[in-house]
């Protein structure tokens, strides 16, 4: 179901054929990384390099339906800062872990929910109202917890958020992962919530004119949004054993570069989940050897970025030069 | 049906034995055309004739493959739109596109205002400039004030302002009139005449036969890309110009079956959106047409979108089958039977670049569900089978909408509200802008769906179709329903006097 629903999605081939490439891509990178990057190819170090990219692909699942849709949310790595704060201040005062993690997610469910609510009643611009929720909520982070880094959280749920199953290269933690992947790839390609997003990306307005409830849908998008980036949250903390306001930081800079490097488009409407998941895990390759490489933190943030503006210049000019083809097929059913 | 004849004074602008192909597709075979000055030259052909190719060779948008373009009897080279333009060639189309917070003047002299010292822009001189061109052309508009919220009328003079700003000796005006009503239609009509008399030669397209008999001189009539012919349109009948459009006779333009109307299905009270409709009431009955006419502005459009849910209203009730409908809700009115062919089938009728399956599908996404998924293959034969029923021309159901002609694209949006078996359905200008084939076609479509029982709401400016369509005619004027007219009585006079406010109904 899933590869059909891939292929046929983007009904579009300029941004299939953008699709493939970043697959084509992904597998190019990892071959040539297991051969030549030292270190590259033991299970331990596939281990880390699929347990550090989770947190960006665990966002870039209801990322990318939102920017399938034409919004967008900047303040989801505020959000999972946010929701690890909590979770370390209210294990300092003694609740039990069990707890915790539920208030945590109605916490992001609540952030989601007043992003959502700003868009969709009040009519404001996604991206300005997610920049301001973006500082505000890792305000409310330093705020609730310090400088405090809460470390000392059950041994087991740091063993699942880091360990992996045996000596394979497969953490615990994608198991649950893949799980979320199946629903998020049937829920944007295959189900009449799906389909209604890229309407409303492509034309909001004609979309409006099929029946089709506009605001309620990006609501409930931004509010999975929401609860998405403070599961991130937990798994961050647990997963890195430290909760601290300052936990993911520029992780949003992340998410979208690899959804837009998947193939889906900035302006919404187009784009399929698989090409998006391929972006993240590209990104998280290429950042991983380049750490094996001992490239700095600040250098990788520089590639993140350039590879921002390459995804987004990318598909243009597929674009356009697929459309000159068109021009001249399209020409067998000239329009006047 | 002679060939252009070169006697007489020269042609300002021409076409000799123009094609023009893309890939296989030859959009023009041989075209010849003569502009003369002070002559308004209609172009006439369906969508798909080629116009637009013939208009965009002209303009300097296309380069023929074989054939010349002749400027004053000279072969000349477009190498762009800005030597056409250089040439004194301007097009005016028919959605005029200003910089909104610029003023008129600002917008006709962009780029290239007169300076003063220093560079600054002389906005005096700018601003006389154009209060010039606009007494040239006999229209009042103040050059001062912002493009926006000018209606597209004014726009279209702004761009014809700024035209004659350029020295253009050669106007063609692509579908000018689409979107005026009439009064504003004699207001251009007005001003081409002006032109005219002034030296300029026009090429004049136009949808509306009787505008082209109105204003033009000669016709030039094009079929699938082929030249059929050039000649003056004195003594020619509207029938003579369809035949030479179509290539056969048209079946009636308007085919509307006798029927008898049932019960109510839509009833209308008191509606009222502040500002905007006050206090409308109708009924429409099952087997109806209903026509709604009335300037544009009237708020007519905005009594439809306000009746299936996209904008909310303030007072008054909506039901169907008795039943009330709940404001500002268009998935509820979708279910109670209700469907809306909007005006603008490019802005709020289709997803442009979604497949035609997909875009019927719309409207499907709630029935054509199994487990919770959308149903491919009964998505698939539900588009296919209406995208056929109306015979929508296309290579795949899976090509992207943009690809088709203007007309089969509103034949999609009809298939995509059809195929919900509306039991009241809401058309707002079902055939603006699509070629007097298939508007015959859409007319066929509604008075069969009425012979079913469907009950019809049709807004329209077409007067001719209002009346020769509609069972009851409903006007509305400055946000009030002003009359009701029966078929019997409605007349071009009882039906634009009361849309002008002039009748005591």
């Amino acid at each position: 179901m899933a590869d059909i629903s891939l292929s046929r999605a983007a009904g579009w081939s300029g941004l299939k054929r953008w699709d493939s490439a970043v697959g084509a891509l992904l597998v190019v990178v990892l071959l040539f990384s297991f051969g030549f990057v030292d270190g590259f190819g033991n299970a331990l170090n596939l281990s880390f390099l699929i347990g550090n990219t989770l947190p960006i692909a665990l966002i870039a699942l209801p990322m990318t339906l939102l920017v399938v849709s034409g919004e967008i949310d900047l303040s989801v790595a505020s959000t999972a800062g946010l929701s690890g704060a909590v979770m370390g201040a209210l294990w300092n005062q003694g609740m039990t872990i069990e707890a915790i993690i539920p208030i945590c997610l109605l916490l992001g469910v609540v952030c989601g929910l007043v992003n959502g609510l700003l868009v969709t009643r009040l009519g404001l611009p996604s991206l300005a109202v997610t920049i301001g929720t973006l500082a505000a909520y890792r305000g409310i982070a330093q705020i609730v917890l310090g400088s405090d880094a809460v470390t000392d959280f059950p041994v087991q749920y740091l063993d699942f958020a880091s360990g992996r199953i045996g000596d394979t290269f497969v953490p615990y933690a994608l198991l649950p992962f893949l799980v979320l992947l199946t629903i998020a790839v049937v829920a944007l390609h295959a189900t009449p919530f799906g389909r209604s997003l890229f309407a409303i990306g492509a034309n909001e307005e004609a979309a409006r004119f099929a029946g089709i409830r506009v605001k309620r849908q990006k609501l409930i998008l931004f509010t999975l949004t929401g609860l998405m980036a403070s599961l991130t949250g937990i798994f961050w903390a647990l997963h890195y054993a430290s909760a601290r306001y300052d936990n993911a930081t520029g992780l949003e800079l992340s998410v979208v570069a690899a959804v837009l490097l998947g193939g889906i488009d900035f302006d919404g409407g187009k784009g399929t989940l698989g090409g998006a998941i391929a972006g993240v895990f590209l990104l998280g390759a290429l950042q991983n050897v380049m750490s094996l490489q001992d490239v700095s933190a600040q250098s990788q943030i520089v590639v993140t970025g350039v590879l921002l503006v390459l995804s987004v210049l990318g598909p243009r000019v597929l674009r356009q030069i697929s459309q000159a083809r068109a021009g001249r097929r399209a020409a067998s059913t000239p329009t006047s | 049906m002679t060939h252009p004849s070169t006697t007489g004074p020269a042609p300002v602008l021409a076409l000799k034995d123009v094609s023009k192909s893309f890939g296989a597709v030859r959009a023009l075979r041989d075209v010849s055309l003569e502009l003369f000055p002070g002559e308004v030259h209609a172009l006439a052909g369906e969508n798909g004739a080629g116009k637009s190719t013939l208009i965009k060779t002209l303009a300097g948008v296309h380069r023929p493959d074989a054939g010349q373009v002749l400027l004053d009897g000279a072969p000349v080279a477009f190498h762009g739109p800005g030597d056409a333009r250089d040439a004194g060639i301007a097009v005016i189309y028919q959605e005029p596109t200003l910089f909104p917070d610029l003023s008129i003047a600002e917008n006709i002299y962009m780029g290239r205002q007169p300076r003063r010292a220093l560079g600054r822009i002389d906005h005096k001189a700018t601003h006389n400039a154009t209060a010039a061109l606009m007494e040239r052309l006999g229209v009042e508009l103040d050059p001062d004030r912002p493009a926006r919220g000018l209606s597209i009328a004014d726009q279209q003079i702004v761009e014809i302002a700024k035209a004659l700003s350029f020295d253009a000796r050669v106007l063609i005006m692509d579908e000018p009139t689409a979107a005026l009503t009439g009064s504003e239609v004699a207001r251009l009509f007005g001003v081409v005449r002006t032109l005219r008399h002034q030296g300029a030669a026009v090429l004049f397209i136009s949808h509306r036969l009787e505008e082209i008999f109105e204003i033009c001189r000669r016709v030039t009539t094009l079929r699938d890309g082929a030249w059929v012919a050039s000649e003056p349109l004195e003594g020619m009948t509207e029938d003579d110009l369809v035949r030479r459009m179509v290539g056969r006779d048209l079946d009636e333009l308007y085919p509307k079956q006798e029927v008898e109307p049932g019960e109510v299905a839509l009833s209308v009270r008191r509606l009222t959106r502040e500002g905007v409709f006050t206090d409308v009431s109708f009924d429409v009955r099952h087997g109806e047409i209903v026509g709604l006419a009335g300037l544009v502005g009237a708020g007519r459009t905005e009594v439809a979108r306000a009746v299936f849910g996209i904008d909310r209203w303030d007072a008054g009730e909506v039901s169907v089958h008795g039943k009330a409908l709940v404001k500002g809700a268009p998935s509820t009115a979708m279910a109670a039977g209700v469907a809306l062919v909007p005006e603008d089938r490019r802005a709020q009728g289709l997803v442009m670049d979604m497949s035609i399956e997909r875009n019927i599908g719309l409207t499907g996404l709630r029935t054509t569900v199994k487990a919770g998924l959308v149903d491919r293959g009964a998505e698939r034969s539900r588009s296919l089978d209406w995208a056929v029923r109306l015979q929508v021309k296309y290579a795949r159901i899976a090509d992207t909408v943009n690809t088709l002609s203007g007309g089969n694209q509103q034949k999609v949006v009809l298939a995509k509200w059809l195929a919900t078996g509306p039991k009241v359905l809401i058309v707002d200008e079902p055939t603006r802008g699509i070629d007097v084939g298939t508007k015959a076609e859409v007319h066929r479509l509604l008075s069969q769906l009425a012979a079913d029982g469907v009950a019809v709401l049709m807004i329209s400016s077409d007067l001719p179709e209002i009346l020769g369509m509609a069972d009851r005619v409903l006007v509305m004027h400055e946000g009030r329903l002003t009359a009701e007219i029966p078929r019997t009585d409605a007349t071009e006079e009882t039906v634009m006097a009361a849309a002008t406010g002039r009748a005591a109904a």
